[in-house]
């Protein structure tokens, strides 16, 4: 009988983790769009290109973001051996760099505004575009770091095994698709400047 | 044997667990999870949310008819809106526009995916409930939040938005345009905002239970064609609502913080903009990208309503059932490389035109083989003239009809003639408006006792069909000719022009036709929420139908089925099957029960089946010969 529940359960876990799965593919479309509506931009005159050097911070941004992935997936490691002392650090960790990840990106726009005077209101809207893309983004890292502080709280409570697996993985998957996306967007805007 | 009947003791244990459990009326009704529950709460919003939206249509309708005439009535209802009993020209604008959103956002998306997706999936597909009940209650919280708000920019000041459904900037992106571009219009985005997240919470929902909550023995090819269409409309839904919310954010950048996304060469009553470099044109493709996978998204669930309740009111399998998965597929993926067909006339390069052109045109063939199929569904079938077949026919009736016209708008040459003309307001209102209006309503006549237990009358479905057929009709087929005479859509005085003069009759004669099928709506009203109290009391299954959904009991429960999730181990359309005992096989039935009527084909991917056929027949054959 447990055996039956718990199995209707485990599928059930394992459709909520497909779920994560599908709402990458529409956070994915949303920046496809946002990229796709650049270029359309981009063609539709020779004035309109981006003709900026992005703000270093951007870099040491992309490579803060890199390095959480890495604590994030050895957190996730930890987790899987048992050894929860270590996934709580690294859970830490993944989440100090989430928030200097945000604090580099507000920087960056406070260097694009202040340092280069390049504002959001341009005639040149490619360069709206690089504030509303990384803005999107930083939402999306947001809701990250609610999941991170989620796996956190779950593995500081020792949440059973099953659940704080679960956790880690739902938000494994999403911080990795973040780290993805930020490359995606740096390089192409890297591409386009 | 055991260890079935030690499973089926567990599984009672685990119900009576939950029985302990006591629903109050607000986990009940209110904050259900229950996706059956949210299934009901989707029907009633999105039938009130048409009601209001049919209601603004006849408003405009009357100002056609009678433009110069005044109504004093009118003042004394919408105040303002009508200044001496006529519409304001600009309400007029805010009603065409808010007729269209909720039309096609409200109700014939949530409306008809959020009821039929929500009831059929876990019932048909054999699960208790969706992959995540909570996002699922999180999406009609959204969708109501998002009616409430469109509704209430009604009582704002300017009142709603008004730059037509497809809000195209600059019209929608400069709040000093006109009445309708103010609050009302950033109500309208908020709406919009809200009513994204709540499809894209229903459709990852959607996709994830179809994909991973099936029961034993429903593979991709047992499930009945209502869950394939359901499956592949939250696809498009997954994939194309979010390039509608870049749009959208572009906008909002554009109207709230002075960007210059879609905006360029502005002048606002002799005052020139401060906006430079945008280019209108990119809302376009954001918004079709959207917008054309939108119409499949309206359509799809109807084509799979209508393909199940044919198949069982015809007794008859569905024909080429493969053949009808294949053009869904086919059809939601052309749906995203159409787009362009929209903008034919927006200066776009001939040959990318052309291009659309042909993808549009492509999009005849499956559309072709489903309407084939349902003509072939029907021919020499035990039909049974149900209320919900009435209308699951009538709307293929819509579909050939609306789809024709389709074939004219998708060449870009004739486009340049026919675009926003009344022959495209034929057009769509045919093809996706009568036909998904009619594929929902058969689903509601269908599936009403397994949402209520109860049955709806009859003879007032067949008088709500007669009237509602013939009034859409006769409603839409005049305004084909003209558009063809080149009568632009959205004008709002046909007196101001010597060209549309002649056309005033023909406006007032579809205005009374509309009125008719609007009264015809009452009928509908009347029986829906009679028969929810006071109906025939339903039996457990009261079409004879093979899927899942008519094994559960008739009260509704919690988790769907009392015991263990029946197994499948057949496709749904197996009626009529030679050899049979009865004509119908429900899908939980196993072959080895029927063997008089099993083919070779059942054992396809099953030898040791096909080995008991034979040795069954000959036992058969051998005992003719004794006798």
């Amino acid at each position: 009988m447990m055996a039956t529940i718990q199995q209707e359960d485990k599928v059930n876990l394992g459709a909520k983790k497909f779920i994560m799965w599908i709402f990458i593919f529409t956070s994915f479309m949303l920046f496809a769009a946002l990229t796709s509506g650049f270029i359309v931009y981009i063609g539709g005159s020779k004035a309109h290109g981006l003709n900026i050097t992005l703000p270093i911070s951007f870099r040491y941004s992309t490579l803060v973001l890199i390095a959480s992935s890495v604590t994030l997936f050895i957190a996730s490691r930890s987790a899987k051996r048992l050894d929860f002392a270590k996934q709580t650090t690294m859970l830490w960790i993944t989440i100090v760099l989430g928030v200097a990840f945000l604090i580099l990106q507000v920087y960056g726009w406070y260097t694009m505004a202040y340092k280069m005077h390049i504002y959001l209101v341009d005639p040149n809207a490619t360069r709206s575009f690089v504030y509303v893309m990384t803005l999107l983004h930083v939402l999306h890292i947001i809701g990250g770091l609610v999941w991170l502080i989620s796996a956190l709280s779950g593995s500081i409570k020792r949440i059973p095994q099953v659940k704080n697996l679960y956790r880690m993985e739902m938000t494994s998957i999403f911080w990795h698709f973040l780290d993805i996306i930020w490359i995606y967007l740096y390089v192409f805007l890297l591409l386009n400047q | 044997m055991s260890t079935l009947a030690v499973q089926d003791h567990g599984v009672a244990h685990h119900e009576e667990g939950h029985e302990h459990h006591h629903d109050t009326f607000l986990t009940k009704y209110v904050f259900s999870q229950d996706h059956k529950m949210i299934a009901k709460q989707f029907l009633i919003t999105g039938i009130t949310m048409a009601v209001i939206a049919m209601l603004l249509s006849i408003l405009f309708r009357i100002q056609l008819a009678y433009p110069d005439k005044t109504f004093p009535l009118l003042e004394t209802l919408l105040g303002r809106f009508a200044p001496e009993g006529r519409l304001d020209p600009e309400f007029y604008l805010s009603l065409v526009t808010i007729h269209g959103t909720i039309m096609v956002f409200f109700v014939l998306t949530a409306g008809l995916s959020g009821t039929f997706s929500n009831l059929l999936i876990p019932l048909q597909v054999g699960a208790r409930d969706m992959a995540s009940p909570f996002i699922n209650m999180l999406s009609y919280w959204f969708f109501l939040t998002a009616c409430v708000i469109m509704l209430s920019s009604f009582f704002v000041q300017k009142g709603p938005a008004g730059p037509g459904w497809t809000i195209y900037p600059p019209l929608s992106a400069l709040p000093q345009a006109m009445k309708g571009s103010g609050l009302g219009m950033t109500l309208w985005l908020i709406s919009m905002v809200c009513f994204v997240a709540s499809s894209l919470m229903g459709g990852i929902n959607y996709v994830s239970t179809v994909l991973n909550m099936r029961t034993n023995g429903m593979d991709l090819w047992k499930m009945p064609l209502t869950i394939w269409a359901f499956f592949l409309t939250a696809i498009l839904g997954v994939l194309s609502f979010p390039v509608l919310v870049a749009g959208v954010v572009l906008l909002i950048f554009d109207r709230s913080f002075g960007t210059s996304f879609y905006l360029s060469d502005i002048v606002v009553n002799g005052q020139v903009m401060p906006f430079e470099g945008g280019s209108p044109i990119l809302f376009q493709h954001l918004f079709w990208f959207l917008g054309h996978p939108e119409v499949y998204i309206v359509i799809m669930p109807a084509m799979g309503i209508s393909s199940e309740v044919m198949s069982v009111n015809s007794r008859k399998p569905i024909f080429g059932y493969h053949a009808m998965v294949y053009s869904l597929i086919g059809i939601t993926v052309l749906s995203f490389i159409v787009w362009g067909h929209h903008m034919f006339i927006t200066g776009m390069n001939p040959f990318l035109g052309g291009v659309f052109m042909i993808t549009t045109l492509i999009i005849a063939v499956p559309s072709a083989v489903k309407t084939f199929n349902w003509l072939a569904t029907l021919w020499r079938g035990n039909i049974r003239f149900t209320p919900a077949m009435l209308f699951a026919v009538g709307m293929v009736s819509f579909f050939i009809s609306g789809g024709l016209t389709g074939i004219f708008l998708g060449n870009a040459a004739l486009d340049i003639n026919l675009h926003d003309t009344y022959f495209v307001v034929a057009h769509f209102h045919l093809v996706m408006g009568s036909a998904a209006i009619f594929g929902m309503l058969a689903g509601v006549y269908h599936w009403f006792p397994k949402m209520f237990g109860r049955l709806m009358d009859e003879k007032l479905g067949y008088l709500h069909f007669w009237l509602t057929f013939i009034g859409a009709y006769l409603v839409f087929f005049p305004m084909h000719f003209m558009g063809l005479d080149g009568v632009p859509r959205r004008y709002y005085a046909f007196t101001e022009f010597a060209s549309m003069q002649r056309w005033l009759s023909v406006n007032m004669f579809i205005t009374w036709a509309a009125i008719m099928s609007a009264c015809a709506q009452v009928a509908f009203l009347y029986n829906f929420i009679h028969s929810i109290f006071w109906g025939k009391e339903a039996t457990q299954n009261p079409w004879q139908a093979n899927t899942l959904e008519w094994t559960t009991p008739v009260e509704r429960i919690h988790g769907n089925w009392p015991g263990e999730i029946p197994s499948v181990y057949r496709w749904p359309y197996d009626y009529s099957k030679p050899g049979a005992e009865e004509d119908f096989i429900p899908q939980t039935t196993p072959l080895s029960e029927t063997m008089s009527s099993n083919v070779p084909h059942d054992f396809e991917d099953n030898p040791a089946g096909l080995e008991a056929l034979s040795k069954w027949s000959s036992t058969q054959k051998a005992n003719e010969e004794v006798k």
